[in-house]
């Protein structure tokens, strides 16, 4: 076993510094690294780039780096529910760059997978193929998209072990996979780091090869965006 | 006229047995509350679940259980979760049978344009995009006119686009409209609507063949 733990939130993220460009996993709230980003707040860094879907609420999620202006651009497909965000987009501050949700996740795994890039009809005849290659295939037109280029990986699991493997819970999935093994380092926060053997190999949906770091994730707030419920009869 | 729910109603009847049906934010998410019993669907939400079920009883509220729209929800037997990029794989690949989303605008040759208004704020396209480029079964749901009065069915969209020529059928509070080589062709109408009436509140090219029964729903 090539042994990924590591012992806290702070050896995980060594060797993070300003101005890199970061992957996040999450979708909404759901599934987000929260030690991770807690860490980067107290850290300090800035000028980043972060890749992920969402760009966290004012006050939880990457909505805490925007509040410390720590981040230089987003790259997302969805960024309500935001104001300090919205605040920072029209005054200019902060770059955004908004892309389809599945091209995001397609320039994640093609990063992860080792392709330099891939063809996608999302977004051909709008202004998000503008100034990109397109390519007609069987009549119909796609668009080239390049894998993305990233130094950290941030993403969550549900349980994990010593070696690398993950497993997700629910939705909280999301990104999450894609993201790993898609940036020079991936590091892992886990609700659960299990000892060694307990994971069932069957069940694994990240081997730990796509893992350099991973650790026990502290105090998981996991909160709710959307409440919604029906009475019981 | 319909009303949302009479918009969500009108398309249920459209969903089949067996199919796979992606809902959008909006008038499409109510249309889960109108499908037929005795049908099998499975409703897909792009952020990573297969078998959506309703939302769940106070208490039984899960983070870690939502759907696109980041509402709580819960999954029924035979439900599954995927990560986003086989999400979209099950969408681009085609293996969704329908789509159902809103709209600002479609035009007569089936472009849409329900993302970004110049000059306001532009939260993104999430996964529009990627379902309008991809799905051969595309219902947009929509109000026929703005706020304004003003037609959503043009003759060429003036918004930024989401998609090309990708829009099949248009049910409004109005009417359930086609999209077709020639333009737009007008189907059924809304309770009480006449054609007339449609005809006024649709600036592309509508085509009026024979007699236009009334919808039944």
């Amino acid at each position: 076993m090539i042994n990924k733990k590591v012992s806290n939130v702070q050896d995980a993220l060594k060797g993070v510094t300003s101005n890199m460009t970061f992957m996040l996993g999450g979708f909404g709230l759901s599934g987000i690294p929260e030690n991770a980003i807690a860490e980067l707040v107290k850290l300090g860094v800035n000028g980043l780039t972060c890749i992920s879907n969402n760009a966290g609420v004012d006050d939880f999620g990457l909505g805490l780096l925007l509040q410390h202006k720590q981040i230089k651009k987003m790259i997302s497909s969805y960024v309500g529910e935001n104001d300090e965000f919205e605040r920072q987009m029209l005054s200019g501050e902060l770059d955004v760059e908004l892309i389809p949700q599945g091209t995001l996740a397609e320039r994640c795994r093609a990063a992860q997978a080792g392709f330099p890039a891939i063809y996608t009809p999302a977004g051909y005849g709008t202004e998000v193929a503008e100034g990109k290659e397109t390519r007609e295939f069987d009549g119909k037109m796609y668009v080239l998209e390049h894998a993305f280029k990233a130094d950290f990986a941030f993403v969550k699991a549900w349980k994990g072990d010593a070696a690398g493997n993950l497993i997700f819970k629910g939705t909280a999935r999301n990104f999450n996979p894609n993201m790993c093994g898609a940036a020079k380092i991936t590091v892992a926060e886990v609700e659960e780091l299990v000892p060694l053997g307990i994971l069932d190999p069957n069940k694994i949906h990240i081997p730990g090869i796509f893992v350099q770091r991973i650790f026990q994730g502290e105090r998981y707030e996991k909160r709710i965006e959307q409440r919604t419920v029906r009475q019981r009869s | 006229m319909l009303d949302k729910n009479g918009i969500a109603k009108r398309i249920a009847k459209e969903v089949q047995d067996g199919y796979y049906v992606n809902l959008g934010i909006g008038i499409p998410t109510l249309v889960a509350n109108y499908v037929r019993d005795d049908i099998e669907v499975e409703f897909q939400s792009e952020n990573g679940v297969l078998g959506m079920g309703p939302f769940p009883f106070e208490g039984d509220e899960d983070a870690d259980i939502i759907n696109a729209g980041k509402q709580t929800i819960t999954t029924l037997p035979g439900a599954s979760f995927f990560d986003s990029a086989l999400s979209f794989s099950m969408i681009r690949g085609q293996h969704v049978d329908l789509t159902i989303l809103g709209a600002m605008e479609v035009s007569e040759n089936g472009d849409i344009a329900n993302w970004k208004i110049p000059g306001k704020m532009v939260k993104g396209m999430g996964g529009a995009m990627d379902l309008v480029a991809s799905a051969e079964n595309i219902i947009v749901a929509m109000m026929h006119t703005n706020k304004h009065g003003e037609s959503k069915l043009l003759k060429r969209c003036s918004l930024p686009l989401t998609g090309v020529g990708c829009v099949k059928k248009i049910v409004t509070n109005l009417a359930v409209v086609e999209v077709t080589d020639r333009g737009f062709k007008l189907l059924e109408r809304a309770p009480g609507v006449s054609v007339e009436d449609i005809k006024n509140a649709t600036e592309g090219h509508l085509t009026i063949n024979g007699d236009i029964p009334e919808m039944d729903i």
